[in-house]
């Protein structure tokens, strides 16, 4: 019970205790590791099973019909460029909506709202966020279509517009939030100098706050495109499904087809193994790619201008 | 600097914030619309038959019990595998990593899986766990597929969470003798929770609400009996949803909005209690 | 008077190129105060948590020398350092209780070296906080938060924190830098107490302190230890210059 002042009496109750703790300990170590190594795993597993199905279409199909303007599997016409062409101006008119909406709202949140409705905003946009896509593409069908075909006197309402509107309520989160993250990072001194000398809290925003946060919203933009291009149900239950290339705005207003939508309808119906199959496998590995590149250098933007703002700051 | 010139600019200010209330305005009008018609058309066909009853003729009347049950299912198996995967990296990222190449190789790899479409989830869940792995259209498949697509979600949130853990404790910790993963099992992992819960919470949402990765995984139309055992297909809401408001003719919309508003419940109410874990737990922190 | 610690040739580098330590012999009487003072920078700061192997927590890039401990040498990679960080407690500048209930404080480290015996546990909550000349305020409420306490007795509880682990030494990096003079005085007073068990290493926060508490006390300057005495004779009678510089106030 005395543990005493002589220094090699704080003995443990059970001396072989001490030895099993560090073995377990051990062995917790290091499948923590394994669990954070696993990701890396994680990403090359699904690059290897995309690619093992897909790029046997550089075989099966000659470049010049796979990129080329006619979607017609049933015919053997595998061109996936009216694909990418409908992902793209979907996820053009979604940015058309979501970037003024989204940045407005943050900078309304960061910067001019009050306390109570700063309270009510952002629960109200997290909660936009978890909507789950299929009731967004749900109420699509059910009410944006018919409401567009009414208004715009078009022949359906399933159309690029709906799907863009879609899309850029589905963006609209992503870019409020780190846009909002990006503004409330600009130090307070810039705005106080900004104000002392004499600018109203409007100059202050467009020519002082907005610029020193602009690396921040340009990644929030970035991410908030991968969002779009990403997304399927919506555009799949909206956009109308017809696999055409759209050369022109004017397409929006007719219906298209995106390559996330493509491969969501058709993979129920392909034969495994057949080339339609290896197809839809290879758009999946564009896809991949495009995400990839949209989010590693949206990230890349934040982690060089961290690096800048830390040597002016020290 | 005369007067009139201050008077434009204090307009202008005016006119732009005017602009700015009308954007935020719109922003929550969505999901302000959204409620509303899926409350007011869905809830006359909520009853206690609908959400424990079978569907019958073609899924035109009867209850959707199977894709209430096959979604919960569905999220727990999600959970099982992506929570102490992501619960384990979110630990090595923020307490035993070092700043190395291997690290950023890490996060880079969370950024792209953070980032690949829901879609592509679901191709890679049929190429591996439904062909080769032969799980078939499970919810084995399902769940490790919408696993997979969760974890950098987890990763991120807990990380944060524990990075917010004042170093200070780490430091007192080991000057009493305290081991590395003594420290963090006793005082920062404890001090974390919330934060990490409210990020797993958030993710199993959204993994609930996804269609796409279940598409070829998992997802059935119809089935007479509930799933007994993670080998079996089962409903599920966000499909069912998709399936009968495009597919099956002459449905009653009653029951589409009543099954939207079933899964709308089902999301949010979760995101109401990730909200209300956060801001408990900001009020009682000791830090 | 025995030497409890005795530092020699002790060299030390960090990567960052800050609080280097260049060769360093000294030794550290038992059952005394020893005081290492000087400007910011000199590194006693690096050697205090040398002591305790806190140091190894940062990025080290180059250490040689050894460090004896009652005839052990604690750099040595074969010692336990959970035991040695036991056997040397230490009281940071700002006071860090962790975010548990007082006892729960004052228990840690006996309950990570796996002590459960809830006799010797309370005995050595009440032993500790006598010590520490805080047993009467909290007597009463021990399992309140340690938050709730004013900052002088959180401070008193750090210091009761180590001294329920019974160590040998106890080191202080400037424990009433953020003191008011009331609370500043008692963690004195006990340290005057404590001396008489426990071998004890200080950096001040001032000069006044050091004059005030020491028995021994070196001058550290920009990682040199530039002289050593009995605290009477060095603030009085400095050897050295620089000392002398220091202490009258010609730079700092």
């Amino acid at each position: 019970m005395i543990l005493g002042l002589c220094p090699s009496s704080l003995v443990l109750p059970h001396k072989h205790m001490k030895i099993s703790n560090n073995q377990i300990e051990y062995v917790i170590t290091r499948i923590i590791k394994a669990t954070g190594y696993s990701v890396i795993l994680f990403v090359a597993l699904i690059f290897y099973f995309l690619v093992s199905e897909g790029i046997v279409t550089l075989g099966e199909v000659p470049l010049p019909k796979l990129f080329g303007t006619r979607w017609y599997p049933i015919e053997g016409y595998f061109g996936i460029l009216p694909l990418i062409g409908g992902s793209i101006i979907v996820t053009v008119g979604a940015m058309i909506v979501a970037v003024p909406v989204g940045l407005g709202t943050a900078i309304y949140i960061s910067e001019i709202s009050p306390r109570w409705a700063r309270e009510i905003l952002k629960p109200l946009v997290e909660m936009l966020g978890g909507l789950p896509s299929v009731v967004l593409g749900f109420l699509g069908i059910l009410i944006l279509a018919p409401y567009l075909r009414n208004l715009l006197n078009l022949p359906t309402g399933l159309t690029a517009l709906a799907g863009s509107i879609l899309l850029g309520g589905i963006a609209l989160p992503t870019i409020i939030s780190i846009s909002e993250d990006a503004l409330d990072a600009v130090p307070r001194s810039y705005r106080d100098a900004s104000l002392a000398l004499g600018a109203t809290q409007w100059q202050t925003i467009w020519h002082v706050t907005l610029p020193a946060a602009r690396s921040g919203v340009l990644t929030a933009i970035m991410l908030g495109i991968g969002r779009a291009i990403g997304e399927t149900m919506t555009v799949m239950m909206v956009t109308g499904n017809a696999p055409v290339l759209p050369t022109g705005l004017r397409y929006l207003f007719l219906p298209v087809r995106t390559m996330t939508a493509t491969i969501a309808a058709e993979m129920g119906e392909v034969a495994k193994g057949s080339v339609h199959y290896h197809v839809l496998f290879f758009i999946g590995i564009v896809l991949f790619l495009i995400s990839l590149v949209i989010n590693v250098s949206a990230s890349a933007i934040v982690f060089r201008t961290r690096k800048r703002s830390e040597r002016i700051l020290s | 600097m005369n007067k009139s010139n201050s008077v434009t600019r204090l307009n202008i200010q005016r006119i732009g914030y005017i602009i700015l209330t009308i954007l935020a305005f719109l922003t929550v009008t969505p999901i302000v619309l959204v409620l509303f018609f899926i409350l007011k058309q869905g809830l006359p066909a909520i009853s206690l038959e609908f959400i424990t009853g079978f569907p019958f003729d073609g899924m035109r009347s009867g209850g959707i019990l199977p894709a209430i049950i096959g979604t919960i299912y569905l999220t727990i198996g999600t959970a099982i595998f992506a929570v102490p995967l992501g619960i384990g990296a979110a630990i090595y990222l923020s307490e035993y990593a070092a700043d190395n190449k291997w690290t950023r190789l890490i996060r880079i790899a969370i950024i792209n899986l953070a980032g690949i479409p829901s879609v592509v989830y679901g191709l890679f869940g049929l190429g591996l766990f439904v062909i080769f792995l032969r799980f078939g259209t499970s919810i084995l498949a399902g769940s490790l597929t919408l696993a997979i697509m969760t974890i950098p979600v987890i990763i991120t949130t807990a990380e944060e969470a524990l990075r917010a853990v004042p170093q200070s404790f780490r430091i007192v910790s080991i000057s009493l003798g305290a081991t590395h993963w003594q420290t963090i099992k006793r005082i920062v992992l404890p001090e974390a929770l919330p934060g990490i819960l409210t990020g797993v919470i958030l993710g199993l949402e959204r993994a609930a609400g996804e269609t796409a990765p279940i598409l070829f995984t998992v997802a059935a139309f119809f089935l007479p009996r509930l799933p007994t055992s993670p080998l079996d297909a089962t409903m599920a809401l966000p499909y069912h949803l998709f399936v009968i408001s495009t597919q099956v003719p002459g449905m009653p919309i009653k029951i589409q909005y009543g099954t939207a508003l079933v899964l709308i419940f089902f999301v949010l109410s979760m995101n109401i209690i990730a909200a209300a874990i956060r801001s408990r737990a900001r009020a009682r922190r000791q830090w | 008077m025995t030497d409890k610690i005795f530092v020699d040739h002790l060299f030390l580098n960090y990567s960052d190129g800050t609080e280097s330590l260049k060769d360093i012999t000294l030794n550290i009487p038992a059952n005394a105060i020893s005081v290492l003072f000087g400007p910011a920078g000199g590194g006693k700061s690096s050697l205090l948590r040398v002591i305790n192997r806190l140091n190894e927590l940062a990025d080290v890039v180059f250490l040689s020398g050894k460090v004896w401990l009652d005839g052990e040498n604690i750099l040595d990679p074969k010692i336990d350092i959970n035991r040695l960080r036991r056997r040397v407690g230490m009281v940071f500048a700002r006071p860090v209780v962790l975010p548990l209930s007082i006892r729960a404080n004052l228990t840690y480290g006996m309950e990570i070296a796996g002590e459960k015996r809830k006799s010797v546990l309370d005995e050595a909550v009440e032993r500790s906080l006598n010590q520490a000349a805080l047993w009467d305020e909290v007597k009463d409420r021990l399992d309140d938060p340690a938050v709730a306490l004013s900052g002088g007795q959180q401070q008193r509880l750090c210091l009761a924190r180590s001294l329920a682990l019974q160590p040998e030494v106890i080191l202080l990096d400037e424990p009433t830098s953020g003191l008011d003079p009331i609370s500043t005085g008692k963690v004195e007073a006990s340290l005057q107490k404590l001396k008489q068990h426990y071998t004890i290493v200080l950096v001040p926060h001032s000069i006044q302190q050091a004059a005030r508490v020491a028995d021994y006390a070196a001058f550290f300057l920009q990682g040199e230890m530039v002289e050593y005495a009995p605290g009477k004779n060095i603030f009085t009678k400095p050897q050295d210059k620089r000392t002398e510089d220091y202490i009258e106030g010609r730079f700092g």
